[in-house]
């Protein structure tokens, strides 16, 4: 890690749409492990939301305890961030979703938060479909108590300290798709190509989207043995590459026929998914259980947009929320008056 | 054989078995005598089951207006085989029996003392309606009928009330009132009607209570309305016995004046959570949105809270929590009542921590102080729990009709706006601008540029970055002290009652009782006993945490200072010790923690106990069923 942030800034820096260059989107220095894939998540969400031209004041980023839950700090310095309690960030989104349902939601949790705390508070978010972007960035261990294992950490997986995972792991993805989330992606730390358009997806996605990142822990999961070690990811990975293209933009790139898939999302932006090494429908739940289940009995790591609903209904459609964000309404909207009590009190007679 | 005597003032209490509908037919009974203008407070004693246990319903009626429990029975109304032989041994001697004649009285439950009415219920349903269901809840309503006659209930009432009851369901209406009729008929051919204990309209309740076009409703509903008068947008909950009837009520007013005229949509936002957890998540996550939040939940959802109380009251987030108390550690007794939850919400979560605690007493509190829970926890920045429990919550009390006061604006405290934050330099989220130890705050989404921090349950210096600087932590954890001192002043004050002037009094002592919530109506009632008996006693109703320096100053005016209140520890004597320096000595408790609310008599009991004062003219304290 590094203690020192230049001031220094490119002066022909690219801007996006709101005139932002993509440091706007910057947090602070980061205080994890130099090479941590954590970083490199926090990167892509940056250069995500830069991308996508989205007001970083317009974000709200939440988080629960561990290495992965400190990441808000180092992005989107212009955000509010909550960093709340240990596998419990699901209901503090909830809260803050229906609060005021026009900001833009990104939770970041970690394998530890999320598959052990907090796995009741995490199946009841997606149950909820709450409309937000969940990213765990998925390392098998518990990094600030120093390396003991997860409930990711694959079977058979070895330890720092030469311990062999007795344990099946938990498949977050998996889990995900069976709770009914709307928006299900597995990606690699190290795969920015596919993992920033993955976020951006995700963001303009309107309901629970899930993205479980691979995400290697360099001092206590990165040898020989970890099964979520740099080398052992890349080696296994199959990834499914794909491009986000918002609304109003047009699509540049070019197709092979038969090769690729394109989603049209609620807002009119487009993901276009190509050169599929699985060639299945990404909107079919159960093809994409299938698909997710043949790779993991092959040993491979298969990443990109798993799944897709573009239609689903979040939780404020479904709550029959006000357009209105509840946080800005007043004593008009939200008091019946002295009128409506006495008529009540009258009923108490 | 003296039988009881008393116009306006005697205890019924009905031993029934829950799910045969008795709850619908005693609620019919304690309206009546509300709706007659006499004041009248009914409890319902009921297991944590649905089918087939022992419940009770007391009907406390008083013409001085204590709603609070007297102790003893007077007249015990027995439809339970399984509890008779507890039922009849709990009746005041002089006292009166009715039962369910169908079946004889067994030898050994015939008391000398006590005059029995035995109505052959069972008999004359089965004789009367065909359908089994109607045979089994209509024996409930002939009893009725039947207490119409013996304490002169007026009958139309009754009927009017049965209409009310049966809107919609027209049918039900005549077998009901039929039902009635039998047992009203049936007591005035076999008794002599009016008992000795009888009601009489106007008589002689005290004036102000004629005049003062009283409702009867129970501090759950209170609470929920208050909930909607405040501005709470966001409410999240786990179903709990005692508490689960204020979001139920929340939701039903919320779906009757919340919606939006011109789109149908909704300016609330209800969430049954997974668990307590969650549910005060949400709350807290709603509440740094800057909404109106709430929870409810009773004793083991607040143990559940605690840790989301901890990052509440450390990352200084509003939130407001209703503690509808119930009794015990762990389980304990789910629908008996107790006020035990003192410590465990004072000083709920690990670390240091304080949280304000609101104590209401009566339905009209409850309503008005949730509408205060919200102003208060956006003004310090921190949970406010109100501390209400079973009996306040579950029961209805009469009480003053609800006040609104339409110019009332919500206190969203310092929240720094978009203007404001263009206009502000150096602003931070922690920093003591003005010396009270609540800092300014600022919503997500305000500014573009200015305002952004980050929230969170670590330690931090001023500017809201993480810090484990020692000298960061103290400076945060005093101001947090220092909020708390201004907490003191922002919260309901205690309230003192009129003392009451004796003559020649017995003891050269002077003697104080602190009490608050649903222990003090019968407080007051105890101590209006005591002042009879010639000890005059000086009486404090707390109403909030943290304590308003007007309580430091009742108990240094004391000789003796008792501290009534219903669990075993003595939870608020304690906090008093310790949150203003007294001697353990200055402070007795006078405490009740069996579940069912505390009396007068047991309270007048053991302060008398406690003063060595022998009386001739007192009544012993019977057992008590349930």
């Amino acid at each position: 890690m590094s203690y020192i942030k230049p001031d220094f800034q490119h002066p022909r820096l690219p801007k996006n749409a709101l005139g932002y260059t993509v440091t706007d989107y910057d947090g602070a220095i980061s205080t994890l492990c130099a090479g941590c894939g954590h970083d490199s998540i926090s990167g892509a969400i940056r250069n995500a939301c830069f991308l996508s031209s989205i007001p970083p004041h317009r974000i709200a980023k939440l988080s629960g305890i561990g290495c992965s839950s400190k990441t808000p700090t180092y992005f989107l310095g212009k955000s509010h961030g909550f960093n709340s309690v240990h596998g419990r960030m699901p209901s503090v989104a909830t809260g803050a979703s229906v609060a005021n349902r026009d900001l833009i939601y990104i939770g970041i949790s970690g394998d530890g938060d999320t598959a052990s705390i907090g796995m009741g508070q995490f199946l009841h978010l997606i149950r909820r479909n709450v409309n937000m972007t969940y990213i765990v960035a998925n390392n098998g261990c518990y990094g600030l108590t120093k390396g003991q294992d997860s409930a990711t950490a694959d079977l058979g997986s070895i330890s720092k300290y030469g311990h062999e995972n007795s344990f099946d792991g938990i498949d977050l993805a998996s889990l995900a798709l069976l709770q009914g989330a709307s928006f299900v992606a597995r990606s690699f730390s190290g795969d920015k190509e596919q993992l920033e358009p993955l976020i951006r997806g995700a963001i303009a996605h309107k309901g629970f989207a899930f993205i479980d990142v691979v995400s290697p822990c360099v001092t206590f999961a990165n040898h020989v043995g970890s099964t979520k070690s740099y080398s052992a990811t890349r080696e296994n990975l199959d990834a499914m590459p794909l491009d986000f293209v918002p609304m109003r933009e047009e699509i540049r790139t070019q197709y092979e026929a038969g090769t690729s898939q394109a989603v049209t999302m609620h807002d009119g932006s487009v993901i276009h998914l190509h050169k599929a090494s699985r060639n299945y429908q990404t909107e079919n739940r159960n093809e994409a259980l299938k698909v997710l289940q043949d790779s993991q009995e092959e040993g491979r790591i298969l990443t990109g947009l798993l799944y897709i609903d573009p239609n689903s209904q979040d939780l404020n459609q479904v709550l029959k929320l006000a357009s209105r964000p509840l946080n800005e309404l007043g004593m008009d909207e939200l008091c019946p008056g002295s009128r409506v009590l006495n008529s009540i009190n009258e009923g108490l007679r | 054989m003296k039988q009881i005597k008393g116009i306006n003032d005697f205890v019924v209490k009905f031993a029934n078995v829950n799910g045969t509908g008795s709850a619908s037919a005693n609620h019919l009974f304690a309206k009546a005598i509300f709706r007659m203008g006499i004041p009248v407070s009914p409890r319902n004693i009921f297991p944590s089951n649905i089918q087939g246990l022992p419940t009770w319903y007391e009907v406390r009626v008083s013409s001085k207006g204590y709603l609070g429990r007297r102790g003893g029975v007077d007249l015990m109304v027995c439809v339970n085989p399984q509890t008779m032989e507890q039922d009849v041994a709990s009746v005041e001697p002089g006292g009166y029996f009715l039962y369910d004649s169908t079946k004889l009285l067994a030898q050994h439950l015939k008391r000398d003392d006590v005059t029995y009415f035995g109505i052959p219920l069972t008999e004359m349903c089965m004789r009367e309606f065909e359908v089994p269901r109607l045979q089994q809840l209509l024996k409930n309503v002939v009893y009725i009928g039947a207490l119409a006659a013996l304490l002169d209930i007026r009958f139309p009432i009754l009927k009017d009330l049965l209409g009310d009851q049966f809107k919609g369901k027209e049918k039900l209406i005549s077998p009901n009132v039929h039902a009635l009729e039998m047992g009203y008929q049936y007591a005035v051919e076999n008794f002599n009607c009016p008992l000795p204990i009888r009601l009489e309209q106007g008589g002689n309740v005290a004036p102000h209570l004629l005049e003062s076009k009283q409702i009867l409703m129970n501090g759950n509903t209170a609470a929920a309305l208050g909930a909607i008068y405040g501005g709470a947008t966001v409410a999240a909950w786990y179903p709990i016995t005692p508490s689960t009837s204020v979001v139920e009520a929340f939701s039903k007013y919320a779906e009757r004046l919340r919606i939006d005229p011109g789109t149908g949509k909704k300016n609330f936002a209800i969430l049954q959570a997974e668990d307590e957890l969650a549910a005060m998540g949400i709350a807290i996550g709603a509440g740094w949105n800057g909404a109106r939040a709430f929870t409810a939940t009773s004793g083991p959802g607040l143990s559940l809270m605690s840790e989301f109380l901890g990052l509440a009251y450390f990352a200084e987030v509003p939130v407001v929590l209703i503690d509808v108390q119930r009794s015990g550690p762990s389980t304990g007794m789910p629908t008996r009542s107790q006020q035990s939850d003192i410590l465990a919400a004072a000083y709920a979560s690990h670390g240091d921590t304080k949280h304000v605690l609101l104590f209401p007493a009566t339905p009209r509190e409850c309503f008005d102080m949730t509408v205060q829970a919200f102003d208060l926890a956006e003004r310090i920045q921190t949970p406010v729990i109100m501390m209400s429990d079973l009996d306040l919550g579950m029961n209805d009390w009469m009480s003053p009709p609800l006040e609104w006061d339409d110019s009332y604006e919500m206190d969203r405290g310092k929240v720094l706006d978009a203007e404001a934050l263009e206009n502000s330099e150096n602003w931070g989220r922690y920093v003591d601008v003005d010396g009270d130890g609540i800092c300014y705050r600022t919503l997500p989404g305000t500014h573009p540029e200015k305002g952004a921090f980050f929230t969170r349950g670590s330690s931090k210096d001023e500017m809201a970055i993480y810090s484990e600087d020692g000298n960061d932590y103290v400076k945060n954890v005093d101001r947090l002290l220092r909020k708390f001192e201004t907490a003191k002043n922002l919260v309901p004050e205690p309230k003192p009652h009129p003392p009451i002037e004796i003559k020649k009094p017995k003891t050269k002592e002077k003697l104080g009782a602190l009490f608050f919530g649903t222990s003090a109506s019968p407080a007051y009632e105890a101590v209006e006993m005591l002042a009879e008996e010639g000890y005059p006693i000086n009486t404090l109703r707390i109403r909030a945490f943290p304590f308003h320096h007007s309580l430091d100053d009742f108990i240094h005016e004391h000789d003796i200072v008792f501290v009534i209140e219903q669990n075993r520890d003595g939870q608020m004597r304690q906090l008093i010790m310790n949150e203003c320096h007294i001697a353990p000595d200055k402070l007795t408790s006078i405490l009740n923690y069996s579940g069912t609310p505390i009396t007068a008599r047991t309270i007048a009991a053991q302060i008398r106990k406690t003063l060595n004062i022998e009386s001739a003219e007192v009544i012993p304290l019977r057992p008590e069923v349930a």
